[in-house]
């Protein structure tokens, strides 16, 4: 329609575009998102007054306590007694070698270490995606690197031997779960290749064995390991007590590591499991080309909780007597020179941070690796 | 046989495959295999047992349950004296265990779902604060956090002369280093009419919401169920309670000398182990709440907006009814996981199932294989049984497709 722009017969339309006006103040900036995400509706204001009450009783005093209120350096209980003290960090200080190693001999630690630079020289290339050679690089970590551990901890055959007794804390915690972590994977992806298999009696067993292990305590397991297991072995034969609560460890996870896997291989699609035997595959070169990669890759955030959660059980084995991390620290709270009333509370509060690294740490790895494979299996 | 090798080789060209790679016969020989192998670790695990338990003098058999226990137990639900047989003492143990994890599961639910719903609040401080608590306890090792409640927290409180109660003067409630004192309902005659009431409350509330909703199916009235059960469940005990005249003493703690005397005391093994495994399940239950609610599609919620549903009857009948289905089977395997955990109990000195019989009365009677092989049938038991009934409910609630 031309010329309606030349005979505007609406004089109060407007003929050139109004410019954008910005948006209302309380809408955008520090107002805005104080609006949207405090004091939104009524009921949210009165919430949000509510905790930032509750937060300011709680934060101040936890902030004194672990910092301001705290005894950094000491040498015994006289230096955490008194009225307003906080956190006992001298005990941690005065203890810290023992929380890492137990009672290895000092001399000695440093094959300890030389372990752990060994471990995380293997496990950071491993980790980062972009890090070529991980054929090898996983050649070393899983046949290599125990070998090498092995005989760098225990000092067989050429080194000063150190019974498994004298091993403790962050070391005794990291071996069993590390052990628990290697053995317990490949036992999982057979039990779950079990279960799912058309022989009856291999079914059957994986059923019976799965459900066994998850039906009961680990505590329970571990008490059997350490009670029952020499029962029921030749009179002559002596098992490391260490070792005894490793196999209660791994066999009890390698069950719940079979239920996350088994998830994985029911969610590949039929068509998948047909094409590798159309493509004349055997049954394992099927699974491990074709299967196997795809269904451990749906599962990772499965199986890295069940890691996390044979982490964090690995502190069970205080009770049958082995001094883990938890253990040790537990048992310096009756050592006379550091009684005091914060002695529990910061040895508890040192173990409970370490714990959390290494949780939050690989929930975090997890979350990123999940999403780096997420190559589109999601319905 | 759709896995296992097939007849693929080219060089097998005519007539019957060898019998090494026929699928069959392959698994029935590895079959076979695995039977003798289980077989034997079974039978030779067994005969060293015996010969094991012969040389150390161990007795076997079940007798030793209706000998004299001998030993004192902290927290009994039943009648238990030194006197009382091993069977009585198992009983305790087992009784203790069931308790805990009964309340754990219903505070661990509450504070679950709460906090599970926190975390997708529109509030920023209340969005955060949940996630702080929910990665928090997550990561660090209930058995820690039992401990820390126990020896951190509750063997720190004064103990009863220090908390500056006055001698011989009753209060409420008092918190300090030997339990939680509350005061303690003594049942008098009559007493059993409030059960009864109370029973008959709750029959009336189910009868009720029955006669309810089958009113709404046919005429499309709404009935207030919830408030008029409500009602009925606290106006029928409490009428009762004053018709028979106040049949129950009560009777308060008071400082007595170096102790507190009267009331009831609730120990702080119960209270430690009762919050570590409340809060620390609760952590993994509001993460199962938060996924299944943010399963639930947004065009439900759209859907039932625009039917002209009201945000509470949105959530009501449209969102929980479906993020039900996603949260219940998880759910489950807390509640199982939970009650496993109560076990932990023996690192603080509560007196459960495995720490009275799978440590004192296995200590005591030395019968290792016995005694362990009771504990984990029970728990294997306590296990089938949760997952028989949530299996059930789980099938309840499914969704009923065409």
């Amino acid at each position: 329609m031309p010329g309606i722009e030349n005979a505007n017969p609406f004089a109060y339309v407007s003929t050139e575009t109004i410019p954008q006006s910005p948006p209302p103040t309380a809408e955008k900036g520090v107002a805005g998102w104080l609006k949207k995400n405090l004091f939104a509706t009524p009921r949210d204001t009165v919430l949000t007054i509510i905790v930032a009450l509750i937060l300011l009783w709680l934060v101040p005093p936890m902030l004194n306590w672990l910092f301001f209120d705290a005894v950094w350096t000491g040498d015994g209980r006289e230096a955490c007694l008194g009225e307003h003290v906080g956190a006992c960090w001298a005990f941690v200080e005065a203890k810290f070698g023992q929380f890492m190693y137990g009672r290895y001999p000092v001399e000695l630690r440093w094959r300890v270490d030389l372990t752990g630079i060994l471990l995380i020289a293997g496990l950071v290339p491993i980790a980062i995606p972009s890090v070529p050679y991980k054929r090898e690089n996983a050649l070393y970590l899983l046949v290599i690197f125990p070998v090498v551990a092995f005989m760098l901890l225990t000092g067989w055959p050429f080194l000063e031997p150190v019974e498994t007794t004298r091993w403790g804390g962050l070391l005794v915690t990291l071996v069993v779960a590390i052990v628990g972590i290697v053995v317990s994977f490949p036992l999982g992806i057979l039990l779950a290749l079990g279960r799912r298999s058309n022989l009856p009696i291999v079914k059957t067993m994986s059923i019976i064995f799965i459900e066994f292990w998850r039906g009961v305590p680990l505590i329970t397991v571990l008490f059997m390991s350490s009670v029952m297991l020499p029962l029921f072995l030749p009179a002559d034969v002596s098992f490391d007590k260490l070792l005894r609560a490793l196999i209660g460890v791994a066999l009890f996870s390698s069950a719940y590591m079979a239920e996350v896997i088994r998830g994985g291989l029911q969610a590949i699609p039929k068509g998948q499991y047909e094409a590798a035997n159309a493509m004349a595959l055997t049954f394992w070169q099927g699974m491990r080309l074709i299967i196997l990669p795809q269904a451990l890759k749906l599962v990772i955030p499965g199986i890295v909780n069940t890691f996390i959660g044979l982490f964090k059980d690995t502190s069970l084995v205080l009770i049958i007597g082995i001094f883990d991390l938890l253990g040790i620290v537990q048992q310096n709270f009756t050592d006379t020179n550091w009684i005091s009333p914060a002695t529990p509370a910061t040895g508890l509060v040192f173990a409970a941070f370490v714990y959390f690294i290494f949780c939050f740490g690989m929930s975090r790895y997890s979350a990123f690796m999940e999403q780096r494979l997420d190559t589109g299996h999601k319905r | 046989m759709a896995h296992t090798d097939g007849v693929a080789d080219g060089t097998e060209d005519s007539g019957r495959a060898s019998l090494l790679y026929d699928p069959k016969a392959r698994g029935l020989f590895f079959q076979a295999v695995l039977i003798i192998v289980v077989a034997y670790l079974v039978y030779s695990g067994i005969s060293n047992a015996a010969g094991n338990l012969a040389r150390a003098g161990i007795a076997s058999g079940f007798g030793f349950f209706e000998e004299r226990a001998g030993f004192e137990i902290g927290q009994t639900l039943i009648h238990y004296t030194n006197d009382s047989t091993y069977f009585r003492a198992f009983l305790v143990g087992l009784l203790n265990t069931l308790m805990v994890s009964a309340l754990g599961i219903l505070f661990a639910t509450i504070i679950g779902f709460v906090v599970g719903l926190a975390r997708l609040s529109r509030n920023y401080l209340i969005r955060k604060l949940a996630t702080v608590y929910v990665e928090t306890l997550r990561n660090i090792p209930l058995l820690l956090q039992l401990l820390f409640w126990y020896k951190a927290v509750l063997a720190v409180l004064p103990n009863p002369r220090e908390t500056g109660l006055e001698q011989g003067t009753t209060v409420l409630w008092t918190l300090n280093n030997r339990g939680l004192y509350i005061p303690r309902l003594i049942p008098e005659a009559g007493a059993s009419a409030i059960l009864i009431a109370v029973v008959i409350a709750i029959a009336l509330w189910v009868v009720i919401g029955m006669w309810a909703s089958k009113r709404q199916m046919k005429t499309g009235q709404q009935f207030p169920t919830f408030l008029t059960g409500l009602g009925i469940f606290i106006v029928l005990p409490v009428l009762t309670f004053f018709l028979t005249g106040m049949p129950f003493d009560v009777e308060f703690s008071a400082l007595q000398g170096f102790n507190m005397s009267g009331g009831t005391v609730i120990r702080p093994e119960f209270i430690a182990l009762l919050l570590g495994l409340s809060l620390y399940t609760a952590s993994f239950i509001a993460e199962i709440v938060r996924a299944g609610i943010l399963a639930v599609a947004k065009g439900q919620t759209e859907a039932a907006y625009a039917l002209g549903l009201s945000p509470n009857h949105t959530s009501r009948l449209v969102i929980i009814p479906q993020a039900m289905r996603v949260i219940i089977p998880p759910l489950t395997s807390q509640y199982l996981n939970l009650t496993k955990n109560s076990s932990l109990a023996v690192a603080i000195g509560y007196p459960d199932l495995v720490a009275v019989f799978g440590g004192t009365v296995l200590n005591q009677t030395g019968q290792a294989v016995e005694v362990i092989t009771i504990t984990m049938l029970v728990y294997l038991t306590i296990s089938l049984l949760t997952s028989a009934f949530m299996n059930w409910f789980n099938a309840r609630v499914a969704l009923v497709e065409r």
